[in-house]
Protein backbone atom coordinates (compact mmCIF):
# COMPACT_ATOMS: atom_id res chain seq x y z
CA UNK A 1 0.00 0.00 0.00
CA UNK A 2 2.51 2.39 0.87
CA UNK A 3 4.69 1.30 -2.30
CA UNK A 4 1.63 2.53 -4.30
CA UNK A 5 1.32 5.53 -2.68
CA UNK A 6 4.38 6.41 -2.73
CA UNK A 7 4.69 5.24 -6.91
CA UNK A 8 1.50 7.78 -7.42
CA UNK A 9 3.15 10.38 -5.57
CA UNK A 10 6.30 10.86 -7.01
CA UNK A 11 5.08 10.41 -10.62
CA UNK A 12 2.29 13.63 -9.85
CA UNK A 13 5.33 15.29 -8.41
CA UNK A 14 7.25 14.28 -11.73
CA UNK A 15 4.09 15.37 -13.68
CA UNK A 16 4.02 18.78 -12.23
CA UNK A 17 8.02 19.48 -12.61
CA UNK A 18 7.88 18.88 -16.11
CA UNK A 19 4.51 21.36 -16.59
CA UNK A 20 6.47 23.54 -14.65
CA UNK A 21 9.32 23.77 -17.36
CA UNK A 22 6.16 24.29 -20.23
CA UNK A 23 5.61 27.11 -18.02
CA UNK A 24 8.82 28.98 -17.78
CA UNK A 25 8.74 28.76 -21.30
CA UNK A 26 5.46 30.13 -21.67
CA UNK A 27 6.22 32.58 -19.17
CA UNK A 28 9.10 34.03 -21.17
CA UNK A 29 7.40 33.93 -24.90
CA UNK A 30 4.84 35.69 -22.97
CA UNK A 31 6.73 38.55 -21.17
CA UNK A 32 8.96 38.95 -24.58
CA UNK A 33 5.87 39.50 -26.35
CA UNK A 34 3.87 41.60 -24.71
CA UNK A 35 6.53 44.11 -23.83
CA UNK A 36 8.17 44.25 -27.59
CA UNK A 37 4.83 43.68 -29.40
CA UNK A 38 2.83 46.82 -28.74
CA UNK A 39 6.27 49.05 -29.44
CA UNK A 40 6.35 46.96 -33.17
CA UNK A 41 2.87 48.24 -33.85
CA UNK A 42 3.57 51.70 -32.65
CA UNK A 43 6.53 52.22 -35.04
CA UNK A 44 5.10 50.07 -37.37
CA UNK A 45 6.54 46.21 -38.79
CA UNK A 46 7.73 47.93 -41.91
CA UNK A 47 9.73 50.70 -40.56
CA UNK A 48 11.02 48.22 -37.42
CA UNK A 49 12.05 45.52 -39.66
CA UNK A 50 13.01 47.33 -43.00
CA UNK A 51 14.01 50.64 -41.91
CA UNK A 52 18.66 50.46 -41.87
CA UNK A 53 18.49 53.90 -39.43
CA UNK A 54 19.28 52.79 -35.67
CA UNK A 55 19.69 55.94 -33.20
CA UNK A 56 17.22 54.86 -30.45
CA UNK A 57 18.12 58.22 -28.94
CA UNK A 58 16.34 60.18 -31.40
CA UNK A 59 13.62 58.13 -31.73
CA UNK A 60 14.54 56.03 -35.02
CA UNK A 61 14.42 52.14 -34.70
CA UNK A 62 15.12 50.18 -37.46
CA UNK A 63 16.91 46.98 -37.29
CA UNK A 64 17.40 45.96 -40.72
CA UNK A 65 21.02 45.98 -40.35
CA UNK A 66 20.59 43.77 -37.64
CA UNK A 67 18.40 41.30 -39.33
CA UNK A 68 21.31 40.67 -42.03
CA UNK A 69 23.83 40.99 -39.29
CA UNK A 70 22.15 38.20 -37.90
CA UNK A 71 21.74 35.97 -40.92
CA UNK A 72 25.53 36.78 -42.66
CA UNK A 73 27.54 35.89 -39.57
CA UNK A 74 25.30 32.44 -39.03
CA UNK A 75 25.16 32.06 -43.03
CA UNK A 76 29.79 32.71 -42.43
CA UNK A 77 29.37 30.04 -39.65
CA UNK A 78 27.68 27.33 -41.81
CA UNK A 79 30.46 27.88 -44.46
CA UNK A 80 32.72 27.59 -42.10
CA UNK A 81 31.07 24.96 -39.74
CA UNK A 82 29.61 22.31 -42.35
CA UNK A 83 32.23 21.16 -44.32
CA UNK A 84 34.26 20.08 -41.20
CA UNK A 85 31.85 18.80 -39.77
CA UNK A 86 30.03 16.99 -42.15
CA UNK A 87 33.57 15.57 -43.34
CA UNK A 88 35.08 14.88 -39.53
CA UNK A 89 31.74 13.19 -39.16
CA UNK A 90 32.39 10.68 -42.34
CA UNK A 91 35.56 9.64 -41.28
CA UNK A 92 34.81 9.03 -37.61
CA UNK A 93 31.75 7.10 -38.35
CA UNK A 94 33.27 5.13 -41.86
CA UNK A 95 36.94 5.21 -41.93
CA UNK A 96 38.12 5.27 -38.18
CA UNK A 97 38.16 1.69 -36.06
CA UNK A 98 35.81 1.92 -33.34
CA UNK A 99 38.68 2.06 -30.23
CA UNK A 100 40.12 5.54 -32.08
CA UNK A 101 36.69 6.98 -32.48
CA UNK A 102 35.95 6.38 -28.42
CA UNK A 103 39.20 8.77 -28.05
CA UNK A 104 38.46 11.53 -30.68
CA UNK A 105 34.38 11.79 -30.90
CA UNK A 106 34.77 12.95 -26.95
CA UNK A 107 37.44 15.10 -27.20
CA UNK A 108 35.42 17.00 -29.92
CA UNK A 109 32.30 16.85 -27.98
CA UNK A 110 34.59 18.91 -25.30
CA UNK A 111 34.64 21.81 -27.71
CA UNK A 112 30.90 22.31 -26.73
CA UNK A 113 32.22 23.32 -23.12
CA UNK A 114 34.52 25.84 -23.92
CA UNK A 115 32.31 28.99 -22.38
CA UNK A 116 31.88 31.14 -25.52
CA UNK A 117 33.29 34.03 -23.65
CA UNK A 118 36.72 32.00 -24.67
CA UNK A 119 35.94 31.76 -27.64
CA UNK A 120 35.54 35.60 -28.00
CA UNK A 121 38.42 35.65 -26.24
CA UNK A 122 40.29 34.02 -28.42
CA UNK A 123 38.68 35.68 -31.78
CA UNK A 124 39.40 39.25 -30.13
CA UNK A 125 43.32 38.03 -29.05
CA UNK A 126 43.99 35.49 -32.12
CA UNK A 127 41.56 36.37 -35.13
CA UNK A 128 40.81 39.56 -35.49
CA UNK A 129 44.56 40.64 -35.33
CA UNK A 130 45.28 38.29 -38.16
CA UNK A 131 42.43 39.42 -40.09
CA UNK A 132 43.25 43.07 -39.33
CA UNK A 133 46.87 42.70 -40.84
CA UNK A 134 46.67 40.20 -43.33
CA UNK A 135 43.35 41.16 -45.12
CA UNK A 136 42.94 44.66 -43.96
CA UNK A 137 39.52 46.53 -41.94
CA UNK A 138 38.90 46.54 -38.19
CA UNK A 139 39.83 43.18 -38.00
CA UNK A 140 36.04 42.53 -35.80
CA UNK A 141 34.67 41.40 -38.75
CA UNK A 142 31.78 38.88 -40.35
CA UNK A 143 34.81 36.66 -41.06
CA UNK A 144 36.08 36.44 -37.52
CA UNK A 145 32.82 35.90 -36.40
CA UNK A 146 31.81 32.73 -38.98
CA UNK A 147 35.22 31.15 -37.92
CA UNK A 148 34.80 31.50 -34.07
CA UNK A 149 31.03 30.51 -34.79
CA UNK A 150 31.70 27.51 -37.12
CA UNK A 151 34.02 26.13 -34.67
CA UNK A 152 31.53 26.61 -31.80
CA UNK A 153 28.55 25.12 -33.69
CA UNK A 154 31.44 22.40 -35.05
CA UNK A 155 30.66 19.44 -31.97
CA UNK A 156 26.81 19.94 -32.57
CA UNK A 157 26.40 19.20 -36.36
CA UNK A 158 29.41 16.65 -35.66
CA UNK A 159 28.11 14.43 -32.89
CA UNK A 160 24.37 14.27 -34.91
CA UNK A 161 25.85 13.40 -37.66
CA UNK A 162 27.64 10.90 -36.46
CA UNK A 163 24.89 9.29 -34.53
CA UNK A 164 23.12 9.53 -37.75
CA UNK A 165 25.82 8.11 -39.65
CA UNK A 166 25.98 4.85 -37.35
CA UNK A 167 21.94 4.23 -37.27
CA UNK A 168 22.23 3.72 -40.98
CA UNK A 169 21.62 0.15 -41.19
CA UNK A 170 25.12 -2.06 -42.13
CA UNK A 171 23.04 -4.02 -44.64
CA UNK A 172 22.96 -1.05 -46.80
CA UNK A 173 26.50 -0.81 -46.88
CA UNK A 174 26.75 -4.37 -47.63
CA UNK A 175 24.39 -4.04 -50.51
CA UNK A 176 26.66 -1.35 -51.97
CA UNK A 177 29.62 -2.82 -51.63
CA UNK A 178 27.95 -6.29 -53.02
CA UNK A 179 26.85 -4.27 -56.02
CA UNK A 180 30.77 -3.63 -56.54
CA UNK A 181 30.78 0.24 -55.13
CA UNK A 182 34.15 1.57 -54.01
CA UNK A 183 34.12 2.75 -50.32
CA UNK A 184 33.36 6.30 -51.34
CA UNK A 185 30.86 5.71 -53.87
CA UNK A 186 29.12 3.42 -50.84
CA UNK A 187 29.09 6.64 -48.73
CA UNK A 188 27.66 9.07 -51.18
CA UNK A 189 25.28 7.27 -52.97
CA UNK A 190 23.96 4.89 -49.72
CA UNK A 191 25.02 6.05 -46.42
CA UNK A 192 24.67 9.81 -46.23
CA UNK A 193 21.38 9.85 -48.64
CA UNK A 194 20.27 7.26 -45.61
CA UNK A 195 21.60 9.54 -42.82
CA UNK A 196 20.48 12.74 -44.40
CA UNK A 197 17.54 13.61 -42.32
CA UNK A 198 19.40 13.60 -39.08
CA UNK A 199 22.57 15.31 -40.61
CA UNK A 200 20.02 18.23 -41.61
CA UNK A 201 18.71 17.98 -38.12
CA UNK A 202 22.08 18.81 -36.57
CA UNK A 203 22.93 21.54 -38.83
CA UNK A 204 19.29 23.18 -38.19
CA UNK A 205 20.52 22.62 -34.38
CA UNK A 206 23.74 23.96 -35.30
CA UNK A 207 22.24 26.99 -36.76
CA UNK A 208 20.12 27.63 -33.99
CA UNK A 209 23.30 27.81 -31.55
CA UNK A 210 24.91 30.00 -34.13
CA UNK A 211 22.24 32.82 -34.30
CA UNK A 212 21.56 32.30 -30.48
CA UNK A 213 24.87 32.87 -29.57
CA UNK A 214 25.52 36.59 -27.61
CA UNK A 215 28.72 36.76 -25.62
CA UNK A 216 31.48 35.71 -28.75
CA UNK A 217 30.04 37.45 -31.17
CA UNK A 218 30.02 40.86 -29.46
CA UNK A 219 33.25 40.10 -28.60
CA UNK A 220 34.36 39.88 -32.38
CA UNK A 221 31.87 41.53 -34.49
CA UNK A 222 32.88 44.73 -33.64
CA UNK A 223 28.97 45.71 -33.44
CA UNK A 224 28.69 48.40 -36.24
CA UNK A 225 25.02 48.66 -37.16
CA UNK A 226 26.16 48.91 -41.15
CA UNK A 227 24.93 46.83 -43.95
CA UNK A 228 28.24 44.76 -44.65
CA UNK A 229 29.87 44.97 -48.15
CA UNK A 230 32.08 42.40 -47.49
CA UNK A 231 33.20 39.72 -45.13
CA UNK A 232 35.60 42.17 -43.49
CA UNK A 233 32.81 44.79 -42.24
CA UNK A 234 32.04 45.01 -38.91
CA UNK A 235 28.43 44.17 -38.12
CA UNK A 236 26.01 44.35 -35.36
CA UNK A 237 23.70 41.14 -34.93
CA UNK A 238 20.07 40.97 -32.97
CA UNK A 239 21.44 39.58 -30.08
CA UNK A 240 24.38 41.71 -29.69
CA UNK A 241 22.09 44.56 -30.09
CA UNK A 242 19.91 43.51 -27.07
CA UNK A 243 22.74 42.61 -25.14
CA UNK A 244 24.84 45.68 -26.29
CA UNK A 245 22.04 48.47 -25.07
CA UNK A 246 20.06 46.90 -22.58
CA UNK A 247 21.87 47.76 -19.93
CA UNK A 248 21.80 51.58 -20.52
CA UNK A 249 17.95 51.35 -21.92
CA UNK A 250 14.97 53.36 -20.73
CA UNK A 251 11.38 54.02 -21.48
CA UNK A 252 11.23 53.44 -26.05
CA UNK A 253 14.34 52.24 -26.23
CA UNK A 254 14.00 49.62 -23.95
CA UNK A 255 10.91 48.63 -25.74
CA UNK A 256 12.70 48.49 -28.64
CA UNK A 257 14.95 45.66 -27.53
CA UNK A 258 12.14 43.77 -26.14
CA UNK A 259 11.13 44.19 -29.94
CA UNK A 260 14.19 42.89 -31.14
CA UNK A 261 13.79 39.95 -29.33
CA UNK A 262 10.31 39.00 -30.03
CA UNK A 263 11.82 39.10 -33.82
CA UNK A 264 14.56 36.85 -32.41
CA UNK A 265 12.25 34.40 -31.20
CA UNK A 266 9.97 34.17 -34.35
CA UNK A 267 13.53 33.06 -35.99
CA UNK A 268 14.90 30.49 -33.42
CA UNK A 269 11.24 28.99 -33.17
CA UNK A 270 10.87 28.47 -36.90
CA UNK A 271 14.19 26.97 -36.88
CA UNK A 272 13.65 24.55 -34.03
CA UNK A 273 9.95 23.96 -35.59
CA UNK A 274 11.70 22.99 -39.17
CA UNK A 275 14.54 20.98 -36.88
CA UNK A 276 11.76 19.12 -35.27
CA UNK A 277 10.39 17.81 -38.42
CA UNK A 278 13.20 17.21 -39.89
CA UNK A 279 14.11 14.78 -36.70
CA UNK A 280 10.35 13.12 -36.77
CA UNK A 281 11.09 12.19 -40.69
CA UNK A 282 14.44 10.52 -39.60
CA UNK A 283 12.48 8.60 -37.20
CA UNK A 284 9.38 7.79 -38.89
CA UNK A 285 11.80 6.33 -41.53
CA UNK A 286 12.71 3.84 -39.21
CA UNK B 1 22.00 5.74 -1.14
CA UNK B 2 22.71 8.47 -3.58
CA UNK B 3 19.08 10.06 -3.18
CA UNK B 4 19.83 10.41 0.70
CA UNK B 5 23.66 12.20 -0.17
CA UNK B 6 21.19 14.47 -2.63
CA UNK B 7 19.17 15.56 0.32
CA UNK B 8 21.83 16.39 2.71
CA UNK B 9 23.14 18.13 0.11
CA UNK B 10 20.12 20.72 -0.53
CA UNK B 11 19.22 20.74 2.97
CA UNK B 12 23.10 21.70 3.88
CA UNK B 13 22.83 24.66 1.01
CA UNK B 14 18.98 25.41 2.23
CA UNK B 15 20.44 26.00 5.20
CA UNK B 16 23.52 27.97 3.88
CA UNK B 17 21.20 29.93 2.22
CA UNK B 18 19.23 30.91 5.19
CA UNK B 19 22.20 31.41 7.28
CA UNK B 20 23.57 34.07 4.54
CA UNK B 21 20.10 35.93 4.96
CA UNK B 22 20.30 36.01 8.47
CA UNK B 23 23.48 37.56 8.82
CA UNK B 24 22.42 40.60 6.69
CA UNK B 25 20.02 41.36 9.44
CA UNK B 26 20.58 43.79 12.42
CA UNK B 27 21.96 46.17 9.80
CA UNK B 28 20.76 49.24 8.27
CA UNK B 29 21.09 49.14 4.50
CA UNK B 30 21.16 51.62 1.72
CA UNK B 31 21.94 50.90 -2.40
CA UNK B 32 23.10 53.39 -4.90
CA UNK B 33 23.38 51.69 -8.54
CA UNK B 34 24.37 53.30 -11.98
CA UNK B 35 26.96 54.95 -13.64
CA UNK B 36 29.16 51.85 -14.38
CA UNK B 37 32.41 54.84 -14.28
CA UNK B 38 31.79 55.50 -10.91
CA UNK B 39 31.14 51.78 -9.46
CA UNK B 40 34.53 51.31 -8.39
CA UNK B 41 35.27 54.41 -7.09
CA UNK B 42 31.75 54.12 -5.03
CA UNK B 43 32.79 50.91 -3.31
CA UNK B 44 35.81 52.18 -2.44
CA UNK B 45 33.64 55.13 -0.66
CA UNK B 46 31.43 52.58 0.54
CA UNK B 47 34.34 50.29 2.45
CA UNK B 48 35.69 52.86 3.71
CA UNK B 49 32.24 54.44 4.91
CA UNK B 50 31.67 50.88 6.56
CA UNK B 51 34.06 50.96 8.20
CA UNK B 52 33.71 54.19 9.97
CA UNK B 53 29.90 53.32 10.34
CA UNK B 54 29.84 49.17 10.99
CA UNK B 55 25.92 49.54 11.67
CA UNK B 56 25.38 50.73 7.86
CA UNK B 57 25.64 48.54 4.91
CA UNK B 58 26.24 49.87 1.69
CA UNK B 59 25.54 48.07 -1.39
CA UNK B 60 26.62 49.46 -4.80
CA UNK B 61 25.25 48.32 -8.08
CA UNK B 62 26.37 48.80 -11.58
CA UNK B 63 24.24 49.09 -14.42
CA UNK B 64 24.45 52.60 -15.93
CA UNK B 65 23.66 56.17 -15.73
CA UNK B 66 19.87 55.14 -17.30
CA UNK B 67 19.81 52.56 -14.67
CA UNK B 68 20.53 54.31 -11.87
CA UNK B 69 18.13 57.18 -12.78
CA UNK B 70 15.16 54.65 -13.26
CA UNK B 71 16.13 52.56 -10.07
CA UNK B 72 16.11 56.27 -8.38
CA UNK B 73 12.72 56.85 -9.57
CA UNK B 74 11.24 53.44 -8.86
CA UNK B 75 12.99 53.45 -5.28
CA UNK B 76 14.55 50.28 -6.04
CA UNK B 77 18.00 51.92 -4.99
CA UNK B 78 18.13 54.97 -2.33
CA UNK B 79 21.08 56.62 -4.81
CA UNK B 80 20.93 56.80 -7.93
CA UNK B 81 24.69 57.27 -9.79
CA UNK B 82 24.76 59.26 -13.26
CA UNK B 83 27.62 60.51 -15.12
CA UNK B 84 25.88 62.56 -17.67
CA UNK B 85 25.88 66.19 -19.00
CA UNK B 86 23.09 66.92 -19.26
CA UNK B 87 20.24 64.56 -17.07
CA UNK B 88 17.51 63.64 -19.31
CA UNK B 89 14.16 65.10 -18.54
CA UNK B 90 12.93 62.19 -16.38
CA UNK B 91 15.38 63.12 -13.91
CA UNK B 92 14.12 66.57 -12.97
CA UNK B 93 12.37 64.52 -10.03
CA UNK B 94 15.30 64.06 -8.44
CA UNK B 95 17.46 65.77 -6.65
CA UNK B 96 20.86 65.65 -7.75
CA UNK B 97 24.45 66.37 -5.58
CA UNK B 98 27.22 67.04 -7.70
CA UNK B 99 30.14 64.61 -6.32
CA UNK B 100 33.23 64.40 -8.48
CA UNK B 101 34.00 64.87 -12.04
CA UNK B 102 35.18 62.71 -14.53
CA UNK B 103 37.41 63.34 -17.65
CA UNK B 104 36.61 61.71 -21.13
CA UNK B 105 39.97 61.07 -22.54
CA UNK B 106 40.66 60.64 -25.95
CA UNK B 107 43.39 57.20 -26.44
CA UNK B 108 44.88 55.58 -29.30
CA UNK B 109 46.85 52.66 -30.16
CA UNK B 110 50.95 53.39 -28.86
CA UNK B 111 52.18 52.72 -32.69
CA UNK B 112 50.31 56.02 -33.62
CA UNK B 113 52.63 58.85 -34.29
CA UNK B 114 49.39 61.42 -33.70
CA UNK B 115 50.13 63.28 -30.30
CA UNK B 116 46.87 65.51 -29.99
CA UNK B 117 43.93 66.59 -32.03
CA UNK B 118 41.73 69.81 -32.23
CA UNK B 119 37.89 69.05 -31.16
CA UNK B 120 37.04 69.70 -34.86
CA UNK B 121 38.99 66.52 -36.03
CA UNK B 122 37.64 64.89 -33.39
CA UNK B 123 33.84 66.03 -34.53
CA UNK B 124 35.59 65.06 -38.23
CA UNK B 125 37.05 61.32 -37.37
CA UNK B 126 33.89 60.33 -35.49
CA UNK B 127 31.17 61.88 -38.76
CA UNK B 128 33.36 59.69 -40.91
CA UNK B 129 34.56 63.19 -43.26
CA UNK B 130 38.36 62.38 -41.98
CA UNK B 131 39.02 58.91 -42.51
CA UNK B 132 42.84 58.61 -42.87
CA UNK B 133 45.38 59.09 -40.07
CA UNK B 134 47.43 61.07 -42.73
CA UNK B 135 44.97 63.79 -42.99
CA UNK B 136 45.30 64.73 -39.06
CA UNK B 137 49.23 64.47 -38.86
CA UNK B 138 49.64 60.58 -38.90
CA UNK B 139 50.58 58.07 -41.47
CA UNK B 140 48.39 56.62 -43.74
CA UNK B 141 46.38 54.17 -42.40
CA UNK B 142 42.86 53.90 -42.42
CA UNK B 143 41.08 55.29 -38.92
CA UNK B 144 39.31 52.90 -36.96
CA UNK B 145 36.30 54.67 -35.10
CA UNK B 146 35.35 52.96 -32.14
CA UNK B 147 32.40 54.28 -29.84
CA UNK B 148 30.04 53.19 -27.20
CA UNK B 149 26.78 51.75 -27.65
CA UNK B 150 22.97 54.23 -27.48
CA UNK B 151 22.90 55.06 -24.11
CA UNK B 152 25.65 54.82 -22.62
CA UNK B 153 26.77 57.70 -20.47
CA UNK B 154 30.17 57.60 -21.72
CA UNK B 155 28.89 58.60 -25.02
CA UNK B 156 26.40 61.02 -24.51
CA UNK B 157 28.49 62.86 -22.27
CA UNK B 158 31.20 62.67 -25.31
CA UNK B 159 29.00 63.30 -28.27
CA UNK B 160 27.18 66.75 -26.01
CA UNK B 161 30.40 68.10 -25.50
CA UNK B 162 31.91 67.57 -28.95
CA UNK B 163 28.96 68.98 -30.43
CA UNK B 164 27.07 68.46 -34.07
CA UNK B 165 28.43 64.16 -34.20
CA UNK B 166 26.36 61.56 -36.04
CA UNK B 167 28.53 58.83 -35.56
CA UNK B 168 29.65 57.31 -38.89
CA UNK B 169 27.88 53.85 -39.44
CA UNK B 170 31.11 51.65 -39.98
CA UNK B 171 32.35 52.81 -36.67
CA UNK B 172 33.13 49.60 -33.98
CA UNK B 173 30.68 49.62 -31.08
CA UNK B 174 32.38 48.06 -27.97
CA UNK B 175 30.17 48.31 -24.50
CA UNK B 176 32.45 48.99 -22.11
CA UNK B 177 34.87 51.56 -21.21
CA UNK B 178 37.54 48.03 -20.72
CA UNK B 179 36.60 46.71 -24.37
CA UNK B 180 37.10 50.37 -25.58
CA UNK B 181 40.64 50.57 -24.10
CA UNK B 182 41.21 46.69 -25.07
CA UNK B 183 40.07 47.20 -28.96
CA UNK B 184 42.03 50.33 -29.37
CA UNK B 185 45.09 48.62 -27.67
CA UNK B 186 44.86 45.97 -29.98
CA UNK B 187 44.11 48.32 -33.32
CA UNK B 188 47.48 50.37 -34.48
CA UNK B 189 44.81 52.77 -36.26
CA UNK B 190 42.02 52.65 -33.70
CA UNK B 191 40.78 55.54 -31.73
CA UNK B 192 38.54 55.81 -28.97
CA UNK B 193 37.42 57.27 -25.64
CA UNK B 194 37.33 56.06 -22.54
CA UNK B 195 37.14 57.54 -18.43
CA UNK B 196 40.16 59.27 -17.43
CA UNK B 197 40.61 56.69 -14.32
CA UNK B 198 41.06 54.20 -16.91
CA UNK B 199 44.69 55.48 -18.20
CA UNK B 200 47.08 52.10 -19.03
CA UNK B 201 50.39 51.80 -20.68
CA UNK B 202 48.58 50.05 -23.25
CA UNK B 203 46.70 52.85 -25.13
CA UNK B 204 48.27 56.63 -25.58
CA UNK B 205 45.93 59.60 -24.33
CA UNK B 206 45.61 62.24 -26.73
CA UNK B 207 45.55 66.11 -26.06
CA UNK B 208 42.83 67.60 -27.33
CA UNK B 209 43.75 71.55 -28.57
CA UNK B 210 46.69 71.32 -27.01
CA UNK B 211 45.81 70.02 -24.01
CA UNK B 212 46.24 67.28 -22.04
CA UNK B 213 43.90 65.17 -19.98
CA UNK B 214 45.35 65.26 -16.19
CA UNK B 215 44.06 66.13 -13.33
CA UNK B 216 45.43 69.68 -13.18
CA UNK B 217 44.19 71.15 -16.02
CA UNK B 218 40.46 69.61 -15.57
CA UNK B 219 40.64 71.45 -12.52
CA UNK B 220 41.87 74.61 -13.80
CA UNK B 221 38.96 74.32 -16.20
CA UNK B 222 40.97 74.05 -19.46
CA UNK B 223 40.62 70.52 -20.33
CA UNK B 224 37.14 70.44 -22.71
CA UNK B 225 35.92 66.92 -22.57
CA UNK B 226 34.57 66.64 -18.37
CA UNK B 227 31.28 65.10 -17.19
CA UNK B 228 30.34 65.61 -13.78
CA UNK B 229 29.06 62.66 -11.64
CA UNK B 230 25.94 62.70 -10.06
CA UNK B 231 24.02 60.96 -7.03
CA UNK B 232 20.75 61.46 -7.60
CA UNK B 233 17.93 60.46 -4.53
CA UNK B 234 14.24 61.25 -4.28
CA UNK B 235 14.06 64.24 -2.53
CA UNK B 236 16.75 65.43 -0.64
CA UNK B 237 19.19 63.38 1.42
CA UNK B 238 18.14 62.26 4.75
CA UNK B 239 19.15 60.20 7.38
CA UNK B 240 21.71 57.19 6.34
CA UNK B 241 21.67 58.24 2.61
CA UNK B 242 22.39 61.70 3.44
CA UNK B 243 25.44 60.65 5.75
CA UNK B 244 27.18 58.42 2.86
CA UNK B 245 26.68 61.69 0.03
CA UNK B 246 28.05 64.37 3.38
CA UNK B 247 30.90 61.73 3.62
CA UNK B 248 31.23 61.33 -0.35
CA UNK B 249 31.78 65.41 -0.23
CA UNK B 250 33.97 65.07 2.87
CA UNK B 251 38.16 65.91 2.50
CA UNK B 252 38.22 62.35 3.17
CA UNK B 253 35.74 61.31 0.74
CA UNK B 254 37.20 63.37 -1.89
CA UNK B 255 40.65 62.80 -1.29
CA UNK B 256 39.62 58.99 -1.78
CA UNK B 257 38.06 60.66 -5.44
CA UNK B 258 41.53 62.05 -6.39
CA UNK B 259 43.37 59.44 -5.46
CA UNK B 260 41.81 56.80 -7.53
CA UNK B 261 42.05 59.09 -10.75
CA UNK B 262 38.92 61.01 -10.64
CA UNK B 263 38.50 64.52 -10.24
CA UNK B 264 36.96 65.81 -6.64
CA UNK B 265 33.76 67.95 -7.01
CA UNK B 266 35.40 71.41 -5.39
Amino acid sequence: MMKLFSEKSIKKALTVIAFSAIAALLLIVVFIILEGLPFIFKVGISDFLFSSEWEPQMGRFGIFPMIIGSLVVTLGSMIVGIPLALSGAIFLSEFVPRWAMRIIKPTIELLAGIPSVVYGFIGVMVLAPLIRDYLGGPGLSILAASIILGIMILPTILSISIDSLKAVPQSYREGAFALGATHWQTIHMAVLPAAKSGIIAGIILGLGRAIGETMAVIMVTGNAVILPKSPLYSVRTLTANIALEMGYATGMHRQSLFATGVILLIIIMVLNYTATIAIRRRVGKK
Amino acid sequence: MKTKNLFKLIIALFSATMLLFACGKGRRSITAAGSTAFQPFAEKLADQFMAANPDINVIIQGGGSAVGIQSALSGAANIGMADLVILPPEAKALVSSFVARDGIVMIVNPKNQVKGLTLQQIRDIYNGKVENWKDVGGGDNPITVVSREAGSGTRSSFETIVENIKLKKEAVVQDSNGTVRETVANDANAIGYISHGLINDKIRPLAINGIACTTEEILKGRYILVRPIFLLTRGAPVGDVKMFIDYILSKEGQDTIKANGLIPAK
